[in-house]
């Protein structure tokens, strides 16, 4: 080759690679790994203490899974009323975490404060979303709409990088600290994590059994024209159900912030695992997006210390693989058939 | 206005549906095939990088346009396609047998992708094509031995039957293989099989009842789909020069699911409107920021926003935003409202493609 | 000879019994109506027929032959068609497309003869279409052929769906609720269409129905359902006067 060839098909390359690329998972992937597992990448066990770091990777584990398992709720929640998949799950993660962190960095907001206006504009802005853009789409292809919230994401990600900037921006939180038990370290945002990743379980299952709004969520994600005829909102539920999903969004961003970095491309890479988690515990059932959440959160985790360098980035992908050949609609799923 | 008089079931099975299609088509044919003459050779390489797209859109078009199948990582296949033959070369293989062999690869990972999703439907499926992308593309970095890795696998420009290319060359080549494609999937789509495959995306119940055989005709679809990939792989390699593992990820995936929609869904020319539109528009906005500096301080401010990081891929997720609610049959749609606009003026009346309002229709047994 | 023979044909739905013992036989080339309220189990037998559900219990037999564990795609073949009580017409195809595509079953070229378009599947493709020109004239259907079923009025969809069907030359046809949907006018084209399926087409039809004038019209054989479970079988006259009957279903 000579050399001009050399620098133009270089040239050509890094345009071609440039255009393409907008995030990079892996690189991303790796703050948070190093976080959870101060080990990782050192293969085998501890030796004489095998014990308490099982223990401590399924305590980490847990904690990421519950993030990945909160993304996945978002997804089955909308999939569940509507039917369709909102690719911008992850960059309504990525917004929360931004808003709380500008609420707090920038207009010197108290931590707690910051957390419910994060939750309180994104969930107008996820129920916005639903009335203006989304409505608009009922009868297209499934497909097509889930192209359109891809687009959304990206459009999202694109304001961040021009309000925020593309820089990586660590958060402080009330939870930074650990807390040690014999040879367990227990961080304080990871406690957080679950613990938080629980209430808000609990607050969700309340509601949507025990309130008449929740309940009226449930008739209209199982039979549509059956819930207008009682008289429901059916297309101001589905808003709210956006709202609900953004927020639960939110929450897992905020939690998840003060574990690494936060930067625009943090949802993308959490998103990716959410779906498998979701799609792994069967789209259409809630407990299963959290029990697949932990499920892939756990593999990361042991897959992490346990398998060589080849397979342990891919060892959620692979298990999802598996499952799905096995059990194709997922472990809580039951399989769907059209009905004539 | 033209009428089409039909005087035999013969203009139905037709390519073109008269002579005046015919005519406009040898008209598109003289302007491609004269192209190389009249522009500059970097922009003859851009154009050849349109028709591996377009091929790619072809190919995605199959799968998802026509048989209904999401498949969320296509850029998997194009980068097997790309190695292998990649890999090939260097070890001394003919350019043909290379090739053919790199494309009869691909269509085996295509079955073999296909096989297990015969029991998936919808959004299971795409999340499987997506974790098999991810694997394959982990494949790609590790076994060094056949891809180099991070380092690249070189590939220089074709060299066929001892004859080397050139870029112009290579132009015709990928139109060669781009006319190919679409004559081939023209004549599978006018056929049973191409039939078949719009029933599996309508109702595959229906389908069924018709005596089609849902598990053979979505193997074809995955197989013939990823052959189609493996064949721009294949050009693919030789444009790029250097395979860089990382090329084929998500966002490559989505970018031709972007190019179908936008071209719009379901016809083969929409695969071609997307390719160009995929491939131009990102000089597009170079050309315009660079332009429209001149127009003084909102010109300023503009041409700044568009050379911030990350606004390109932002005003791609916009397009599909709207043309996803404003035009959902896309810039081929658009097309043809256009041309029926013009042909039947002054009495074209907007309602002519109003669809009918459709209750969401549930995939889900109740 | 039987024809088309359904032996205590069972099927559950995890507990509830949607079809318990049902027995019917067909003889050739007359028409056999299932009536019944809603939820008897009617659709669920012709999906049994049409193999999208497994039988529990229970054998079906046609020409003679146990047709009880055939895959779905193969009831084309072997003579049976049926249309769907909700329509399923390819909806982004257009009209011709729907019934090119009943032809399938009766194809005669390969892939890659496919691939190369060669002569021969050119030719095919002209019987094709002349086979599927005969079903749009017997049912007039000719200046709907180019458009897209997304944009045709219920009552057409319900021709084309029945169209459709004897696009694929069938020897049995399976009728669910021919004339839901349509009004007076529709109703009596489509009794003279079942009519004449019977008796120039010589095909066998099976068919559910609940406009009780078009069954007395049309039908040589009637069973009733309930349940899941028969009720009575006979003549039109003689299960619309049997009192179980009247009093599960017709009312007083």
């Amino acid at each position: 080759m000579t050399a001009a060839r050399r620098d133009e098909s270089g040239a050509r390359l890094a345009y071609f690679v440039l255009t393409v690329r907008q995030a990079s998972w892996f690189m991303n992937h790796r703050s948070y790994r190093r976080a959870a597992d101060p080990h990782h990448g050192t293969q085998g066990w501890k030796r004489g203490r095998k014990l308490a770091d099982f223990l401590q990777l399924t305590l980490n584990g847990l904690a990421v899974g519950c993030i990945y398992g909160l993304v996945a709720l978002g997804f089955v929640l909308i999939y569940k009323a509507t039917e369709l998949v909102n690719f911008a799950q992850g960059d309504l993660l990525m917004l929360g975490a931004f808003v709380a962190y500008m609420a707090v960095a920038w207009w010197g907001l108290d931590y707690w404060l910051a957390f419910l206006i994060a939750i309180a504009i994104i969930a107008v802005f996820g129920a916005l979303l639903d009335a203006v853009v989304l409505r608009r789409v009922i009868g297209q292809p499934q497909f097509a709409v889930v192209m359109l919230t891809i687009g959304l994401g990206s459009m999202f990600r694109t304001f961040a990088s021009i309000t925020w900037s593309t820089e990586e921006r660590t958060v402080t939180s009330p939870f930074s600290g650990v807390t040690q038990i014999a040879d367990l370290t227990l961080r304080h945002d990871y406690l957080a994590i679950v613990a938080g990743t629980l209430l808000l379980c609990g607050l969700l299952y309340a509601f949507f059994t025990h309130t008449r709004v929740g309940i009226a969520m449930q008739a209209t994600s199982q039979n549509q024209l059956a819930a207008y005829y009682m008289g429901i909102p059916v297309k101001l539920i589905f808003s709210l159900i956006w709202a609900i999903s953004a927020g639960v969004a939110v929450v897992a961003g905020v939690l998840l912030s003060p574990t690494g970095t936060i930067s625009i491309n943090m949802g993308l890479a959490v998103a990716l695992k959410a779906f498998a988690a979701a799609v792994l515990g069967g789209f259409g059932s809630i407990p299963g997006a959290l029990v697949g959440g932990i499920i892939i959160g756990l593999i990361e985790l042991y897959g992490g210390r346990v398998l060589p360098d080849g397979i342990k980035d891919t060892a959620p992908y692979i298990v999802l693989l598996l499952m799905l050949v096995v059990r194709p609609q997922g472990l809580f799923g039951t399989p769907g058939r059209k009905k004539v | 206005m033209r009428f089409l008089f039909k005087t035999s079931y013969q203009q139905d099975i037709r390519l073109f549906r008269d002579w005046t299609d015919a005519a406009w088509y040898g008209l598109l044919a003289a302007i491609v095939l004269l192209l190389p003459a009249v522009i500059h050779p970097y922009y003859v390489l851009e154009t050849g990088l349109v028709f591996i797209y377009a091929i790619c859109g072809v190919s995605l078009m199959v799968l998802v346009g026509f048989t209904g199948l999401v498949s969320l990582g296509h850029a998997a296949f194009l980068g097997i396609g790309a190695y292998a033959h990649g890999y090939m070369l260097s070890q001394g293989f003919p350019w043909v047998a290379s090739a053919a062999l790199a494309v009869l690869i691909t269509t085996a990972c295509g079955l073999v992708v296909g096989l297990p999703a015969l029991r998936m439907t919808g959004i299971y499926l795409a999340i499987a094509t997506l974790a098999f992308a991810v694997i394959i593309q982990e494949v790609f970095n590790r076994w060094t031995s056949v891809t180099k890795g991070f380092d690249g696998l070189p590939v220089d420009m074709p060299v066929i039957f001892w004859v080397p290319f050139g870029k112009i060359d290579f132009y015709y080549l990928c139109l060669f293989f781009l006319v190919l494609a679409l004559w081939l999937t023209r004549n599978l789509l006018r056929a049973p099989t191409g039939r078949a495959w719009i029933a599996i995306r309508d109702s595959e119940i229906a389908a069924q009842s018709m005596g089609v055989n849902l598990a053979i005709y979505k193997s074809i679809a995955f197989a013939y789909s990823a052959g189609l990939m493996g064949l721009a792989g294949v050009l693919f390699a030789h444009y790029v020069s250097r395979i860089a593992p990382d090329t084929f990820d998500i966002l490559l995936s989505i970018q031709f699911l972007l190019l179908v929609i936008v071209g719009g869904l379901g016809s083969l020319h929409g695969a071609i409107f997307g390719a160009i539109f995929v491939v131009l528009l990102p000089p597009f906005i170079k050309i315009l920021r660079d332009e429209i500096q001149v127009a003084g301080a909102v010109g300023r401010t503009i041409s700044d926003f568009l050379g911030k990081p990350g606004v390109e891929a932002g005003i791609f997720g916009l397009i599909l935003v709207l043309v996803i609610l404003l035009e959902p049959l896309g810039m081929y749609g658009r097309w043809l409202k256009t041309r029926v606009f013009f042909s039947a003026f002054p009495m074209y009346k907007r309602a002519t493609f109003r669809r009918q309002k459709t209750y969401m229709r549930s995939e889900r047994l109740r | 000879m039987t024809y088309f023979q359904a032996d205590n044909l069972c099927i559950n739905f995890g507990g509830i019994k949607a079809v318990d013992g049902v027995s019917f036989d067909v003889q050739k080339g007359m028409v056999f109506t299932i009536i019944g309220p809603n939820g008897a189990g009617k659709t669920t037998i012709f999906n049994l027929v049409s193999r999208i559900y497994e039988p529990s219990d229970g054998r079906l037999l046609f020409e003679g032959r146990d047709i009880t564990r055939v895959p779905p795609h193969r009831i084309a073949a072997l003579g049976i068609a049926r249309t769907f009580q909700n329509i399923e017409l390819f909806e982004h195809a257009s009209l011709l497309q729907n019934l090119l595509l009943a032809r399938h079953a009766h194809k005669k070229s390969d892939f890659f003869s496919e691939l190369l378009f060669l002569p021969s599947v050119r030719r095919m493709e002209v019987e094709h279409r002349e086979a599927v020109e005969k079903v749009i004239d017997f049912l007039d259907l000719q200046q709907y052929r180019d458009s897209l079923i997304v944009n045709l009025p219920y009552g057409v969809r319900k021709v084309t769906e029945l169209a459709r069907a004897l696009c694929t030359d069938p020897k049995l046809l399976l009728l669910d609720e021919p004339s839901s949907g349509l009004n007076v006018e529709e109703t009596e084209d489509m009794a003279f269409w079942i009519q004449d399926i019977r008796n120039l087409l010589g095909i066998t039809v099976l068919m559910v129905e609940h406009d009780m004038k078009l069954v007395s019209a049309v039908s040589d054989r009637v069973l009733a359902l309930n349940y899941g479970r028969p009720l009575a079988q006979g003549s039109p006259q003689e299960v619309q006067s049997h009192p179980e009957v009247v009093r599960a279903y017709l009312g007083g």
